[in-house]
């Protein structure tokens, strides 16, 4: 979706402000929320592109209003609700209104360095050969789906040259939705930075995306 | 949009009012999501323990003083970071596809996630807040050399600036250029003067005489 998550380019955000000696978390309730994302995500049955669409879906002054670690919680909070796991009354009210969904059983203390350890790898075996080689000048395609994608706005339509081919991998535009991982060849577009930003652009640069089959057309 | 300043701190004072409703909004939800059955508290403390004491920028930090101080790691490396990386033990959660670009004099690299907080957890740990804010994601693409300027650092006007977007399942660590005046230094001491933000290119290694 066309959404204010996508911010590559935006203007009018200031400065960068790095902050020495950063924690890891800033209140206690940022560990909580952080921890609680990461161990309902085997158990509510949802995989990180269904993560990443339920903390971007939402009205640009909202996004923008929140702070990441209270994404983090609506999209948790989006994410049990859709699924039945917890109703809305529940979270407003504080406290458990309803029984159970039966049968979701928590990761153990015992799987939890293991399953950070393995993550979730996610190259899959080719369905078809490649279609583009490194060094194939590329376009990337003008598409607007109003569900998730990982196209960028600012490279739509932009012509590109193929870097890298990482073989095939989850295409998140169909895994978001629950049809399947329907893996795709993924590869590192690079693009002038003039290409993208015009003739003002700063000449010395080059910006590349990660990119899967489907966004690209031939040049 | 107003002034960042008058944003940052009208979204300070706001936080205020609002933060124990969030803290409490979470506790609460902990509370549900055990009772249901969902969740084991000592789950959570264990992942909190992991990202908070094991998994943080001083695995990155070894990768690359390696790679210094080994030219055949440092081979295997850029070939294959993973594989490479998993050598040392550090592995997994949002670093199962690494590719590792090196700086050279001619090329510097910086790596963004534009859409979201992509970062490679096994080597840095968990992204910070400007990693993750509106104004790096913004602007990393389109303005890189602004953006080093807000992290004190200039390049010169001839190197070429590369911006990696982290917009797929691939996890990008810098490896910065080994300080001149390094020649003998050991793997222990060069590890001394690798910082986080020399492996995502917002920043330099120290220089010998910067070193702890």
């Amino acid at each position: 979706m066309d959404g204010a998550h996508d911010m590559g380019g935006v203007k009018g955000f200031g400065p960068v402000e790095p902050e020495a000696n950063e924690p890891v978390f800033h209140e206690e309730w940022e560990r909580r929320a952080f921890a609680l994302t990461v161990a309902m995500s085997r158990p509510g049955g949802w995989n990180i592109d269904m993560s990443r669409f339920a903390r971007e879906n939402r009205p640009p002054a909202d996004y923008l209003s929140k702070t990441y670690f209270e994404l983090w919680l609506a999209g948790l909070e989006t994410l049990m609700i859709e699924r039945g796991l917890v109703t809305r009354e529940e979270i407003e009210a504080g406290k458990m209104l309803a029984p159970a969904k039966p049968g979701v059983k928590p990761i153990a203390p015992s799987e939890v360095t293991p399953a950070i350890r393995r993550g979730g790898p996610t190259e899959r075996t080719p369905p078809a050969p490649a279609l583009f080689n490194v060094g194939d000048i590329v376009r990337m395609k003008d598409i607007h789906p109003v569900t998730h994608t990982r196209l960028p706005q600012y490279v739509r339509g932009r012509l590109g040259t193929i870097e890298l081919n990482h073989g095939c991998h989850v295409f998140p535009d169909v895994n978001s939705l629950g049809k399947g991982e329907d893996p795709h060849w993924l590869y590192t577009v690079r693009f002038d930075g003039r290409e993208l930003w015009g003739k003002e652009g700063d000449p010395t640069l080059s910006v590349s995306v990660d990119a899967w089959e489907p966004y690209l057309e031939r040049a | 949009m107003s002034g960042h300043d008058h944003d940052h701190h009208h979204h300070h004072d706001h936080d205020h009012s609002e933060l124990s409703e969030t803290e409490l909004r979470v506790r609460a939800l902990e509370s549900i999501l055990t009772e249901k059955g969902y969740v084991d508290p000592t789950s959570l403390d264990l992942l909190i323990e992991l990202y908070e004491k094991k998994i943080g920028p001083r695995n990155g930090i070894r990768v690359v003083a390696k790679a210094w101080a080994d030219p055949a790691y440092r081979a295997r490396l850029l070939k294959n970071a993973t594989s490479a990386i998993s050598e040392l033990d550090y592995s997994g959660r949002q670093g199962e596809h690494m590719v590792v670009v090196e700086n050279t004099p001619e090329q510097h690299n910086m790596v963004v996630c534009t859409l979201c907080s992509c970062y490679p957890h096994p080597v840095l740990g968990l992204p910070p807040v400007w990693y993750k804010s509106a104004p790096y994601r913004s602007r990393a693409v389109a303005d890189p050399r602004g953006v080093l300027k807000d992290f004190g650092v200039s390049l010169p006007e001839t190197t070429k600036i590369r911006v990696w977007d982290s917009t797929a399942e691939i996890r990008y660590l810098v490896l910065p250029m080994r300080p001149e005046g390094t020649e003998d230094w050991s793997e222990q001491q060069l590890a001394e003067l690798v910082t986080r933000d020399s492996m995502i290119g917002t920043g330099l290694p120290k220089r010998p005489g910067e070193a702890a």
